[in-house]
């Protein structure tokens, strides 16, 4: 009962997905080609690959806002390495050396001091940007060798397929199958759902939130990287604020903020939803802070609507009962 | 009658540049847009404004779109969506001078043609870049209009900002080269002082100035700072209105002391022409007039005949002079 529910919010998005192409497609002819869909989803590349590990982490009832901040750090030490005269290999493993241990710094202060994860990740979002101008100060790195730019900025040859997105089908398609064929994706299940019976059955449940929460660092690493070579600059306000598109697509998709609940489809489904309305939007001219509105009202919407009809549902069967009662 | 127009100009046209071939006259329905740092710094305004009026002037339809910050790559997904909308041309201040280039070499791949103002990228970026002033015509101008304002006579100083300043000290030097004319003959330059850059420094520095020198008639601070602590302090001296300041500064920051008479004039470009002419420039490009090459010339409106320079720079000229009649209509 409750997964069919499920399912049918995961598949409104979808459909959503095509209504919003569909309405891009009215506001400009110039919406629908391949270009434009090939700028479109490049533009959301870094949001689109922490959606994932945040996905993971909402279902187990964590958070992580710090994700755009250990995106940003990482950016930050991969220029100054690179700026230093680091080859570009030892570069990138360093950043996500310092993604990893942003993470499990995260991850030790939610398990081990059992601090909820709102307050030390809201903390550390601040802490690590701070780092990141600690590291980069307001300076910015380029001058990147064309191979790795290329790599941010190009597509996979032959096609309009942006390379960061191709890495994200990969990474998506992973995600999917740990989360929902591994014994270890489905004991996130039932952590987030209760979490003291999950304790009693067994599960080692500090051990999975800690790697969580690495697995969050080490993707923001991914995305810093993703978006260093992007842009071709690293600097340490990079990508900053997407922790809000991230979360609002996590929700979108159907992942409940109360844990438990979700699914890898249901991210990637909203994290292109949000990406297309965006993408629309934009290319009628609307301003960038409608944008942030609309992000916005779709986070809200999203914790909204479930709520709504849960108590919608429960009203009805309550009804129900009493009229078999009387 | 259209015709006869459109053959007129490009007659006028070819015989201005004296090109034998013919150059085309600027095609009319020119998409532009122009994006700014971020959308709302007044400055930027300005700019946009004088853009959005030189491109009602030929006929284009342009729009000013821009992010709200000015992160580096927060420009990025207008340019793509410029491209994707097929605009003729793209005018921009660039946030930053790497991470919009491979985007801007897309978009010129495209067909798009790329101008940057008041902020370059790297020349591979762009076409064109429509730099305010150069250093020369920055340097002299501020000594005409002293010159002009002490009547040719009396000791003169300049309050700069740090000894080592690279633009102050090009500027230095080229007031040195138009002081050696001979209508400057009974002007002195008896300082250079350095306020740093600091205004506590430069204040103090205006104040040793006048103490310092009798006879003193004029000063000349090239940096904002200096320009308004200059003027706070002589504001209160009973030298005000005696010695005439003059300088670079914004509007907004010399207004009250151009409203209370201790100040007459001062200098800094009309961001609004720099707009302008960064439109009449693209238009000439996406027309064909110009392809962006040393040496060829278009005409940009009411600012007349321009060149373009070494590395697909114009100059837009020496600076704009602000003084009570005109300062109101600044908001910078």
């Amino acid at each position: 009962m409750k997964r069919r529910g499920l399912l049918g919010w995961e598949l409104s998005v979808i459909v959503l997905v095509f209504v919003a192409l569909f309405g891009g497609a009215l506001l400009s002819p110039d919406f629908l080609t391949a270009s434009n869909l090939s700028f479109l989803t490049a533009n959301f590349s870094e949001v689109a690959l922490m959606s994932l590990t945040m996905t993971l982490i909402i279902l187990v009832a964590e958070i992580d806002l710090s994700v755009a901040s250990i995106l940003g750090l990482c950016s930050a030490v991969l220029g100054a390495l690179f700026a230093a005269g680091w080859p570009m290999p030892l570069a990138i493993l360093a950043a996500f050396g310092v993604g990893g241990l942003a993470g499990l710094f995260n991850g030790l202060l939610v398990t081990r001091l059992g601090l909820p994860s709102l307050a030390v990740t809201i903390g550390t979002l601040a802490l690590y940007r701070g780092l990141a101008y600690v590291v980069l100060g307001d300076k910015a790195i380029a001058d990147f060798p064309a191979f790795y730019t290329n790599l941010g900025f190009g597509s996979i040859p032959g096609t309009q397929i942006p390379i960061p997105m191709a890495l994200f089908a990969v990474l998506a398609v992973i995600t999917a199958i740990v989360l929902h064929g591994t014994a270890f994706g489905r004991s996130l299940y039932a952590i987030g759902a209760n979490e003291i019976a999950a304790r009693f059955a067994g599960l080692q449940v500090t051990r999975v939130k800690l790697s969580l929460f690495v697995l969050s660092g080490l993707m923001s690493a991914l995305a810093g990287t993703v978006y260093t070579f992007r842009f071709a600059s690293a600097r340490a306000d990079n990508a900053s604020g997407f922790e809000l598109s991230v979360i609002a697509a996590v929700l979108l998709g159907g992942v409940s903020i109360f844990g438990g609940k979700g699914s890898v489809v249901g991210t990637v489904a909203a994290v292109f939803l949000i990406g297309i309305i965006n993408g629309a939007l934009t290319i009628v001219d609307v301003s960038n802070e409608i944008l942030t509105i609309v992000t916005g009202l779709l986070l809200i919407f999203s914790v909204l609507l479930p709520n709504l009809l849960a108590r919608v549902r429960s009203a009805r069967e309550r009804r129900a009962r009493g009229r078999a009662v009387s | 009658m259209k015709q006869r127009t459109l053959l007129l100009s490009a007659l006028a046209l070819g015989l201005s540049t004296l090109a034998l071939a013919q150059t085309p006259a600027l095609k009319k329905g020119l998409k532009i847009t122009l994006l700014p740092k971020n959308i709302n710094n007044p400055y930027n305004v300005i700019e946009t404004k004088g853009g959005l009026d030189a491109a009602k002037e030929i006929g284009a339809s342009a729009k000013v779109v821009g992010p709200s910050d000015a992160g580096a790559s927060s420009q990025v997904s207008y340019i793509n969506t410029a491209i994707a909308q097929r605009q003729d041309a793209l005018i921009l201040a660039a946030n930053d001078a790497n991470a919009l280039i491979p985007y801007l070499k897309r978009a010129m791949q495209s067909g798009m043609k790329v101008v940057t103002m008041d902020s370059d990228t790297t020349p591979e970026g762009r076409t064109l870049f429509i730099n305010q002033a150069n250093s020369e015509g920055i340097g002299r101008a501020q000594v005409q209009l002293l010159g002009k304002l002490i009547n040719y006579k009396g000791d003169i100083a300049v309050l700069s900002a740090t000894p080592n300043a690279t633009n102050q000290n090009t500027w230095i030097k080229w007031m040195q080269e138009e002081l050696k004319l001979p209508k400057y003959k009974d002007m002195k330059l008896v300082k250079i002082a350095y306020g740093n850059d600091d205004d506590q420094k430069s204040f103090t520095e205006m104040q040793g100035l006048i103490q310092a020198y009798p006879n003193l008639k004029g000063v000349i601070s090239p940096t904002t700072v200096g320009i308004s602590a200059g003027a706070r302090y002589l504001s209160t001296s009973a030298q005000k209105g005696k010695v005439m300041l003059t300088g670079l500064g914004t509007p907004n920051q010399m207004r009250s002391f151009v409203k209370d008479g201790t100040v007459s004039a001062f200098q800094l470009w009309n961001p609004g022409d720099v707009g302008y002419l960064a439109t009449y420039a693209a238009a000439a490009l996406a027309s064909g007039q110009i392809t962006g090459k040393q040496g060829e010339t278009f005409t940009a409106g009411k600012l007349g005949k321009y060149t373009v320079g070494k590395n697909g720079e114009i100059v837009l000229g020496p600076p704009y002079t602000f003084d009570k009649a005109n300062i109101d209509k600044f908001d910078f």
